[in-house]
């Protein structure tokens, strides 16, 4: 015995089937504009914006994937920009070896953060993330090598594999941009991959996924350790491109602005955050050099994104779009 | 009904539960042997669903003697005790809604030798290969409930419980729901049910225990049903 469908299979697989094929038109429309890009905008503020793309990209993967709210991820994006910028201006490390080195720490430091964290959940997990990120706030305050309010300047760009030099802007542009669409394809990666699928099942329904046999802190830390690695990746990235290292990166505001920036993009979404980012990034730019104070205009389009289109602007596209193919 | 084994799949003795200071188990004492389709009856809040949640490990406060094949799981986490060999299916279905069917079932690890194939799952239900794609927030209650069913078919355990599989379903899914655990008996799966619908239970369980506030006041045969049928009516208000 077979039970009626409510949908008919044909039309959804058809409707799905031009969704992916939109989908990838719209992901190859997107290179190229991004190959493009710095003919048009400025290489710098493209950079910019392409860092902290990918730091609410990673910072989604934990929020928007398995459903953990971290406060504190402004650690790992201001301590990999630390380490990075240390090691090259101060031991000589290569771009690559830096940026590595930086990785490796935000990822160590995530290991430990998380470790500690995913004990908790919901308001808990965050205040947890936010109390870690707060004392690794003041070691980098305190500790010499960081110069404390002066941050870390005139970091040494050099040589990418000893080839491409980051001094030049456009090198440095694609170089980030390698960067960001490294992380974002691990990040898809992961989502679309079967450890994404028991994520997912963990958001939807963790004592479920543990009743099936998971242990799922262990999978929890294992995305932790990712988003914490890929926010290290962004911050490394942008010290070499700022040449600078600063207490601003590692603050709890910088955690709150990641945020918000994914909350605005569309929570869960793949490219959300990074329209976020985009967003807040321009209007902080742009805003800057006028008389209207830009956090005031930040804060009133998240008050309209809370009020008008809560799943954010990508997030927002998407429902309406899916909502049309299954009318 | 198979000739019961020396030591019982599941044992469980004297097993208290707690929902923080409420204490909803008093004592508990199951034998389900290898095989066997035993039913817990009883009123709502008699303990039934407690139980299951209890032998999971989903119910944490815990004390008591539960075993799985002599293995002692009152110690174990739940993410064990299922490794161990239990697939619990609970009430409320616990579908993954953003996930696919086909997702849905590939989704439980594997526990031990023996779980269904995919196409294996799909003879034994086939609408769900008909929904293959579709995500678990556009299926019927019954499709949730043979996809509930279908996932913890796939890893391989051998003792299957089973909180409500009938409750909100139409009479044709609950037919279907009795055929599948015909099915399943006859490949040798043992079954702990928890049922409130007395009619399908009566179908498909070799014995019954019946509880009351969070006691086993009754237990008996299906053998034995007909002679204590008005008892029985008397117990659990139907």
């Amino acid at each position: 015995m077979s039970i009626a469908t409510s949908t008919p299979l044909k039309t959804a697989n058809d409707a799905l089937g031009i969704g992916h094929l939109v989908g990838r038109a719209l992901i190859v429309l997107a290179l190229l504009a991004l190959i493009a890009a710095p003919l048009a905008v400025y290489p710098v503020f493209l950079i910019k914006i392409l860092c902290f793309a990918l730091f609410a990209a990673a910072f989604n993967l934990l929020v928007g994937y398995v459903g953990l709210l971290s406060f504190g991820h402004a650690a790992f994006f201001g301590g990999a920009a630390y380490i990075t910028a240390h090691t090259v201006k101060e031991w000589g490390f290569t771009p690559e070896l830096g940026i590595l080195a930086g990785v490796a720490f935000a990822a160590t430091l995530g290991l430990v953060m998380g470790f500690l964290a995913i004990r908790r959940q919901g308001i808990y997990f965050a205040m947890v993330t936010l109390a870690l990120s707060q004392m690794v706030y003041f070691v980098f305050l305190q500790a010499p090598f960081t110069h404390s309010e002066d941050g870390i300047q005139s970091v040494p760009q050099g040589l990418l594999f000893g080839i491409i030099d980051l001094s030049k802007p456009l090198p440095l542009y694609y170089t980030v941009l390698g960067a960001f669409l490294l992380g974002m394809v691990l990040i898809w990666r992961v989502v679309n991959s079967p450890f994404g699928n028991i994520l997912a099942a963990i958001r939807e329904n963790e004592p479920r996924a543990i009743s099936l046999g998971y242990e799922v802190n262990r999978y929890k830390l294992a995305a932790f350790v990712i988003s914490a690695a890929l926010a290290g990746l962004a911050g490394a990235v942008k010290a070499i491109a700022f040449q600078l290292a600063s207490l601003v990166d590692v603050t709890w505001q910088m955690s709150g602005e990641v945020i918000l920036m994914t909350l605005l993009g569309g929570i869960g979404t793949l490219l959300g955050p990074v329209v976020g980012a985009a967003l807040v990034t321009a209007m902080e730019h742009y805003f800057a050099a006028t008389s209207i104070p830009a956090p005031v205009l930040i804060g009133g389009c998240f008050v309209a994104c809370v009020m008008l289109f809560r799943r954010g602007i990508v997030g927002e596209i998407r429902h309406r779009l899916k909502a049309r193919s299954s009318r | 009904m198979t000739e019961p084994h020396p030591l019982p799949h599941l044992q469980v003795r004297g097993l208290n539960g707690w929902y923080g200071e409420s204490h909803v188990l008093h004592g508990v004492d199951i034998d389900v042997h290898e095989g066997e389709t035993v039913t817990l009856l009883g009123r709502n809040g008699a303990g039934k669903t407690s139980t299951l949640r209890a032998i999971t490990g989903l119910l944490k406060k815990r004390e008591g003697v539960i075993k799985l094949k002599g293995r002692d799981l009152i110690g174990l986490p739940t993410y064990q005790a299922a490794r161990a060999g239990i697939a619990y299916v609970p009430e409320e279905r616990g579908i993954f809604a953003g996930l696919s069917v086909a997702e849905n079932l590939t989704l439980p690890p594997k526990v031990a030798e023996g779980g269904m194939s995919v196409a294996e799952i799909y003879r034994l239900f086939p609408n769900l290969e008909e929904r293959r794609n579709s995500q678990g927030t556009k299926l019927s209650g019954g499709e949730q409930q043979m996809l509930a069913m279908a996932r913890v078919l796939r890893n391989g355990a051998r003792l299957l419980l089973l909180d409500e599989p009938t409750e909100g379903l139409a009479p044709v899914i609950v037919q279907r729901i009795g055929e599948v655990l015909r099915t399943l008996k006859a490949s040798g799966m043992t079954i702990l049910l928890v049922e409130q619908n007395f009619r399908f239970a009566r179908k498909v369980a070799d014995r019954f225990y019946v509880m009351e506030h969070g006691r086993v006041v009754d237990h008996l045969t299906a053998a034995e049903v007909p002679d204590r049928l008005a008892s029985l009516q008397t117990q659990l208000g139907v």
